[in-house]
Parts: structure tokens; C-alpha cells; sequence
């Protein structure tokens, strides 16, 4: 049994190490926060688990503000199918995405669940994508029981519509292999092409020279077949395209080099390129392995799906019905319980909706509705049950209907053209012109030669230091921002970030603090005993306001209200003991409203005197003034809200004059502006929030979301930068920026080193020792350089 | 000298060797996670009774 207690002493709960503020349940010796953190510690407790609670700390997640999912969907047998990644009709394999995983001690408990069911047969977890894969036994268990299950430990897992596709696709190792195989054929090759190296004379018996030969060839064929394949599709894409990318000298060097190479040998001329060859293609699919590494528990392509639940509850003759949401039409009734999610546009029939609607705006503070009113898709109910009738399919909702807009539809192609690619056009075309042109030089005097110069210039040149140069500078520096909290999607961002001419923000959750409405008292100070009564008081109310001064007071302990009211359009009343309370609008309280427009304000009168009033001030971003001010000096700067203009006059203080301001915009107006700011060649970097920032983020040349929690919803952008760091923005865009000139000095040091091979190339003077030094070299070189640099400039810049 | 053409055979066949590991390695998802098992590794098999996981307060 467990017993309610006031204490003056702060306890912390053993499941999830929180302060018992509000209330402390004891049971079984411990202390525990809330109802919730104590039922996974019983469930724990009786199947002998504990060992949870002694390898961390306490370990657990607070399971105060933890809704109770409900998985009853999960029967529907058309959605399990999707959900579920094997089955053999008695044994079944699902992954579930668990975001609370975040210690050993959840690896532990999640691996051990077989000990909780013995339907499941074993569970493995992986850290880094915060998933589960649970093996279980279909006759046992139900994979509705298994979500239920998790939950219940405390371990929720996500679900949501876009699961559907995504979560079987497998994995493409296929990087991996080809790696694996130009290394084994690269280090062999070099080891039979060694003995080569040692001496202008052969140190080798013919017999020898002959068999390392054709190994060099057999080796080399996987290299030229299969690991540099991706090469010669890219360069033959790139030209049924008319254009020339990096890939065309690639696959033109590579090409020549096997060829030549393979000739040589078998008319035993000499030893061929082969090791240069191997080393080349072994360089260059590190380079692309290197600039690829993802950031596994990042999401950046979610759009509505991801975010909205999988199933509603039907309400049909009064009764509760699970149904998928695809099958959810308008004119259905349907219940929406704490803390879910409304999917399609809805009036509300009966309950109290507090809405908050901050995935979609990003305003945090909850929204009271009449009955009778509209509730749109994306607001997450707060409070008790709601029922709601739907008028709009969950498509053509306001919010989700912007992803109709064509923009979303349109394959994601590169948005600008890689700098790399820019020159390689003028290489390719130059190289081949030196090429051609020292085989004509050559020609009439010595076929032989001319041939041998023609080849020999298109090996040396082959651009490897040149296309090892980018993905080293960008995969750094992606490093570099994902230790600053700021993760890309992929290298290229870092491009066009740099090209950035002008800044759009969203206002709400972008350049405010989430639910950071800060509250602040002024008046008669308070004493302890007030304080608590006033939290009791606030916290009866459901009214949005009274929720987070509620929050804001600290103080422990609880009193008894009675005779609480709410008097609509003037405040709330009750009795605390002898003290009796009031607080709400100005002359309720008993004193004149201060006039101040700029934030909402409570007063608050006990025992008939007035005491003071609390402020909720929008709370803007540390630093913002300063960073709007760094950025003005380089680009132009707007706004773009989709509030009403009452916080103009504050914004234009801190926005610097000759800024874009513009209120009341709607998520496809935003889309527009920037559209608009696009047809006169601007770059646009949209930085948002919100579902509504959506298609402005991704209609802009950048859209950057920011998250102040990353396991948390993020729409489809390019970049998702922590709340946290949001005044590092100026920096990190000054650093994106030194990345052309960085790719830029390396490009000047590859070029050097081509320009004296070439010089040896032309001459037709190019031995096998020669290239199968310099070539290496010159990329190693490359890649040291831009190393090196990209770390000092990290350092110089504080980053 | 014709113990090097053994020598370069062995050789090459231990490469191989190597190389089939990694394959392997990649295709039963060895390379998907990088942190867990070293987490795993240190749990002890058997559970230790309840009482000594009591905790100071």
C-alpha cells in the first residue's frame, strides 16, 4: 500500500531520481514521484529485475507527465503486416522505436523482457537508433501486448503513420563491400607491385614477373568491376545529361589506367598501373563513406505522418472503436484523449479542449476552444476527454493540406550545383586537350610514344586528390557542427549554407523560448504559506495561464481549496483554510490594470488586499538581439509570423531597421514569401520550427528547424540546429562559408601536383613507380591539408 | 625460389580469409551498432538479489 505525505525535506524518487515536489508515494521502503514511476518499480520488484536500479542511478523516466498510450490498434491485422519486420506465422520479429532509451541501465531491462513474458523469446536493443527488436511468440503474446508491455516499464514505443514504409526498409551495405573489396585488392596489388618499386632493374626472375602480373590483373578485376562501378554510372549518367561531373575524369582515368595496364602486362611491356589504379578507387570510396556518416536518431525528412498518431478512437453509437486513421472520414465522431494528437480538422462537440498547438505554431501555451468551434489537425489535447466531430479528411486539412503544394511532391534533386562539379567541367575539358594535344605532338615522330603520352596524361590526371578534396572538407566540417548541436542532412548543406543571401525566422518556438513564457511576480512579497495556497489555487484551474504560474511557483506541499470557482472573463476564487483567494483580471482583484500590452498578467488578491500581480512575458532567445545584428551586417534579414502584430513594436527593437516584418502569415503565405524573395535570385535560409514553417523550409535554399529537444518532432528540413546553441548561428554560418576557401587552397595544391606529373606525362616519361607514388601522395597531401585546417579554424573560431 | 609461388598462394589465401570475415562481418549487421555490445558485455548474467540492490537515500 502506499500513503500521500507532505514533507518538508525534498525527496527524490527512486525510479527516475526527480524531486518528489508535488506529492512523495511511499512504498516497499522507497520513495516515488508520481503513481506511474512507482508501478514500473512494482512490476520490476516482482519479476526480479532490480538490477535496473543498480546499475544506474536512478535510471528511470518520470513517468508524471507520460500519457497513456494505447495500442489496441496494433490488432488491426492489415497495420500489424506493415509494422511487423518477419513472421513465420508462430514466431515474429517487430522493431519499435523507443526514444527514452538513454543508459545502460534501459539496455539492460529492455534485453531482460523475456523475463516479464515469457511470450517473448529475446529482445535486443540498439543504443545509437534508440530501437528495440523483440523476437516473441505470436501464440503467447500479442504484438499489442508487447507495445503495452514496453509502455508499461516505461518504455513507450513511437509509432506513428510514415513507420509504415519506412521502418522495413533494410539498410544498403552495399558502400560497406566495395570498400572492403578495394582494400583486400589494394593491399595486394601493392605487395605483388613492390618488388617493382625497389629497382630500375628487375630484381625478379621472368617467371615471377609474369605470375605477379596476371594476380595483379585477377585482383584488380573486382576493383574495376565491381568496387568502381559507381563511378562509371555516375560519369555516364552525368554525360546522357550534357554535363560533366567529377565522376567523368574519374571513370576516363581509371578506364585508361586498367586498359593500359592490362596490355602492358600481357605483352609483358612493362608492370602497369594497377597499384596506383586500386589505391585511387580505395581513396575515393573512404572520401564518399566519410562525407556520408549520418546521424543515426535524426529524422530529416518528417513530414505530418510522422507526427500524427497511427490510430483514433471511433466513437459509433456510443461506443469506442479502434480504427486506422487512413480509414477515418468525415462526419466520423471521435474521442481524443489527454495529451493525443487531433488528425484531422474537427468542431468540438463536448469536453474541455485545451489545445496546444505547438508542433504546428510552436506557441507552447495551450488554447481554450468552445464547443461548437473548430480544433485543426496537429493540436495536441491537454486535459480531460474530448469528443469531436471530423469536417475535413485528414488530407485537406488546413495544416496538412500544405502538403499538397506541389513543392512536396517534387523529387528532391540537388538544389545547387557542388562547386567540385563547376570545375571539373574545366578540367576534364582541359585535360583532354593536353592529352590530345601531346599525342599529336608525338605523332609523327613516334606512334608509340603518342600513345604512351596520350594514356599517360589522362592516368596522372585523374582527379583524385581534386574529388578526395570536397568530402574531406565537408565531412568535417559536418563533424565539426554536429558537436555544436547543429546536424546536416548531408555534406552538401554546408555548400549551400554558405551561398546564403538572406535570413527568413519564424517567430513563435524560433526566436522565443518553447514554453519558455517566463513568469514573473511582482507586488508584496509572499510568504510560504501564501505561495502554496496560490499553487493549490492555480493548479484547480485548467485554464492555460493558471497551468504554468502554477509551474512557476516553487514551493512544496499542498492545501485544501474549497468553495473553488471560475468566474469566466474575471479569474478564479477559493479558500485556503482561512485564507481566501482571488486572482484573474485586474479590477477582480481589486486593483487598476498597469496597461502594459505586452504581456498577459494575472493579479492576485488574498483576504480582500491586493498583493501583486504575475506577468507571463514572451521570454525571446538569449543573445537574440546581438546575433540579428551580426547577421544584418552581411545579409537581409525578415520575419515571418503567424501570429497578430501585437508584439511589433518589440520586435522592431530588436530586429535591426530595414528588416522584413510580417505577421499573420499563413503556413503557405510563408511558403510564398519565400518563393518570392527567390524569383530575384536570393538564397534564402528559412530558419522555423513548427509544422506551419514546413513548406517554407522547404521551399528555401536551406531550411534550417530549430528543436530544443531532438527526439522530438522536427518537419522535413536540411538542418536541425539545437534550441541551445541558436546564438551560435552567425558563427556557424561564418564557418560554412570558410569551407570554399578551404575546398578552394586545396583545389591550387592538387593542381600543382598534376601540373608536374603532367609535366613527366607529356613527355611520355611516366613510369609505374612514379604514378603509383604521386598519385597517393598528392591525395594524401589534399586531405591532411583540409584535415588540419578545418580542425585549426574550428579552434580559431571557438567552435 | 619456388617457395615463394606456396608463400604468395598461403598469402593471398589469408587475405582472403580476412576478406570474407569483414563481409561477413558487414552482412550480419556487426557494423550497424558500434556502442550497445560494449554496454552489454559488462552486465552480469545472473541478477543479484534483491536486497543488495537497496540504495542510500
Amino acid at each position: 500500500m502506499s500513503e500521500y505525505t507532505n514533507v518538508g525535506k525534498v525527496l527524490k524518487c527512486t525510479h527516475c531520481g526527480e524531486n518528489c515536489a508535488e506529492e512523495t508515494i511511499l512504498a516497499s521502503g522507497k520513495s516515488f514521484c508520481c503513481e506511474g514511476c512507482k508501478l514500473v518499480y512494482e512490476i520490476l520488484d516482482e519479476n526480479n529485475l532490480c538490477t535496473y536500479y543498480s546499475l544506474n542511478n536512478r535510471p528511470g523516466i518520470s513517468q508524471k507527465n507520460q500519457s497513456k498510450n494505447r495500442y489496441g490498434y496494433l490488432r488491426d491485422a492489415a497495420l500489424r503486416e506493415k509494422l511487423i519486420s518477419f513472421s513465420d506465422g508462430q514466431k515474429t520479429t517487430v522493431n519499435f522505436r523507443v526514444p527514452q532509451v538513454h543508459c545502460s541501465s534501459c539496455i539492460w531491462l529492455l534485453e531482460n523482457m523475456s523475463k516479464l513474458n515469457k511470450g517473448i523469446i529475446s529482445s535486443r536493443v540498439n543504443f545509437l537508433k534508440k530501437e528495440v527488436t523483440i523476437f516473441f511468440m505470436d501464440k503467447e503474446i500479442q504484438l499489442a501486448e508487447v507495445a503495452e508491455l514496453l509502455a508499461n516499464i516505461g518504455y513507450p514505443p513511437e509509432i506513428n503513420l510514415s513507420d509504415e514504409q519506412t521502418i522495413k526498409q533494410k539498410k544498403d551495405y552495399s558502400r560497406w563491400y566495395k570498400i572492403g573489396v578495394a582494400g583486400f585488392c589494394f593491399g595486394n596489388i601493392m605487395l605483388l607491385s613492390f618488388p617493382e618499386y625497389l629497382t630500375g632493374k628487375s630484381v625478379l626472375e621472368p617467371s615471377f614477373k609474369l605470375l605477379f602480373g596476371y594476380l595483379n590483373i585477377a585482383l584488380s578485376l573486382p576493383i574495376f568491376f565491381y568496387s568502381a562501378a559507381e563511378f562509371f554510372k555516375s560519369a555516364f549518367y552525368s554525360l546522357r545529361q550534357k554535363f560533366i561531373n567529377i565522376d567523368v575524369p574519374i571513370a576516363l582515368g581509371i578506364a585508361v589506367m586498367f586498359i593500359r595496364s592490362v596490355t602492358e602486362i600481357v605483352l609483358q611491356a612493362g608492370p602497369g598501373y594497377m597499384d596506383s589504379m586500386a589505391a585511387l578507387v580505395f581513396l575515393m570510396l573512404v572520401g564518399r563513406w566519410f562525407q556520408n556518416q549520418t546521424y543515426h536518431t535524426l529524422s530529416f525528412e518528417r513530414d505530418y505522418k510522422s507526427y500524427f498518431p497511427v490510430a483514433v478512437t471511433l466513437l459509433k453509437n456510443e461506443e469506442e472503436q479502434s480504427i486506422p486513421l487512413s480509414k477515418l472520414k468525415v462526419g466520423n465522431r471521435i474521442l481524443v484523449r489527454n495529451n493525443e494528437i487531433i488528425s484531422a480538422d474537427s468542431i468540438l462537440l463536448s469536453g474541455e479542449a485545451n489545445i496546444d498547438y505547438s508542433f504546428v505554431t510552436g506557441e507552447s501555451q495551450p488554447l481554450k476552444i468552445t464547443k461548437g468551434a473548430t480544433v485543426f489537425a496537429g493540436g495536441k489535447q491537454c486535459g480531460s476527454a474530448i469528443k469531436v466531430e471530423v469536417i475535413k479528411n485528414v488530407s485537406q486539412s488546413y495544416l496538412t493540406e500544405l502538403w499538397n503544394n506541389e513543392i512536396f511532391s517534387a523529387t528532391d534533386k540537388d538544389k545547387h550545383e557542388p562547386l567540385i562539379n563547376v570545375i571539373s567541367k574545366y578540367f576534364t575539358v582541359a585535360i583532354i586537350l593536353i592529352a590530345v594535344g601531346s599525342a599529336l605532338w608525338w605523332f609523327p615522330s613516334d606512334l608509340h610514344k603518342a600513345l604512351d603520352a596520350f594514356t599517360a596524361v589522362l592516368i596522372i590526371a585523374c582527379p583524385c586528390a581534386l574529388a578526395l578534396s570536397s568530402p574531406f572538407t565537408l565531412g568535417h566540417i559536418v563533424r565539426v557542427f554536429g558537436k555544436n548541436g547543429f546536424y546536416l542532412k548531408n555534406a552538401a548543406v554546408v555548400e549551400s549554407i554558405a551561398k546564403t543571401t538572406h535570413f527568413v525566422f519564424d517567430k513563435t518556438g524560433t526566436i522565443t523560448v518553447a514554453g519558455g513564457s517566463h513568469v514573473v511576480y511582482e507586488g508584496e512579497e509572499l510568504n510560504a504559506q501564501e505561495l502554496v495556497a496560490l499553487k493549490s489555487l492555480f493548479s484547480q484551474s485548467s485554464h492555460p495561464l493558471s497551468a504554468a504560474i502554477a509551474q512557476s511557483i516553487s514551493a512544496n506541499g499542498q492545501a485544501g481549496i474549497s468553495g473553488f470557482s471560475e468566474l469566466p472573463g474575471k479569474g478564479i476564487k477559493g479558500k485556503a483554510g482561512e485564507m481566501e483567494l482571488k486572482a484573474g483580471a485586474a479590477v477582480f482583484a481589486g486593483t487598476v490594470d498597469s496597461g502594459n500590452v505586452k504581456s498577459s498578467r494575472v493579479y492576485v488578491n488574498i483576504n480582500g488586499n491586493y498583493k501583486g500581480v504575475f506577468s507571463l512575458n514572451i521570454q525571446y532567445r538569449e543573445g537574440l538581439k546581438e546575433m540579428l545584428h551580426t547577421l544584418s551586417s552581411e545579409y537581409e534579414l525578415a520575419l515571418v509570423s503567424g501570429d497578430n502584430a501585437s508584439e511589433e513594436k518589440t520586435l522592431t527593437t530588436v530586429f535591426p531597421a530595414g528588416s522584413v516584418l510580417r505577421f499573420n502569415y499563413s503556413p503557405q503565405d510563408k511558403l510564398d514569401f519565400v518563393k518570392h524573395l527567390q524569383t530575384s535570385k536570393h538564397k534564402v535560409l528559412m530558419v522555423g520550427d513548427g509544422l506551419n514553417d514546413a513548406g517554407a523550409l522547404k521551399q528555401s535554399d536551406t531550411g534550417i528547424s530549430v528543436s530544443n529537444n531532438l527526439n522530438n518532432f522536427s518537419p522535413a528540413c536540411d538542418a536541425i540546429l539545437e534550441g541551445s546553441n541558436f546564438q551560435k548561428l552567425p558563427l556557424l554560418i561564418a564557418f560554412a562559408k570558410k569551407s570554399s576557401v578551404i575546398i578552394g587552397i586545396s583545389l591550387v595544391i592538387s593542381l600543382l601536383y598534376n601540373a608536374v606529373g603532367l609535366s613527366f606525362a607529356v613527355q611520355g616519361l611516366l613510369s609505374p613507380v612514379f604514378a603509383a607514388v604521386l598519385m597517393p601522395l598528392s591525395s594524401i597531401t589534399v586531405v591532411a591539408f583540409v584535415t588540419l585546417s578545418v580542425k585549426v579554424m574550428a579552434v580559431r573560431m571557438r567552435l | 625460389m619456388s617457395a615463394i609461388f606456396l608463400l604468395i598462394g598461403i598469402s593471398l589465401l589469408v587475405a582472403v580469409g580476412f576478406l570474407v570475415a569483414f563481409l561477413w562481418a558487414v552482412k550480419t549487421n556487426q557494423y550497424e551498432d558500434d556502442y550497445t555490445p560494449s554496454v552489454r558485455i559488462l552486465f552480469n548474467d545472473t541478477p543479484p538479489n534483491n536486497n543488495e540492490t537497496t540504495k542510500p537515500e
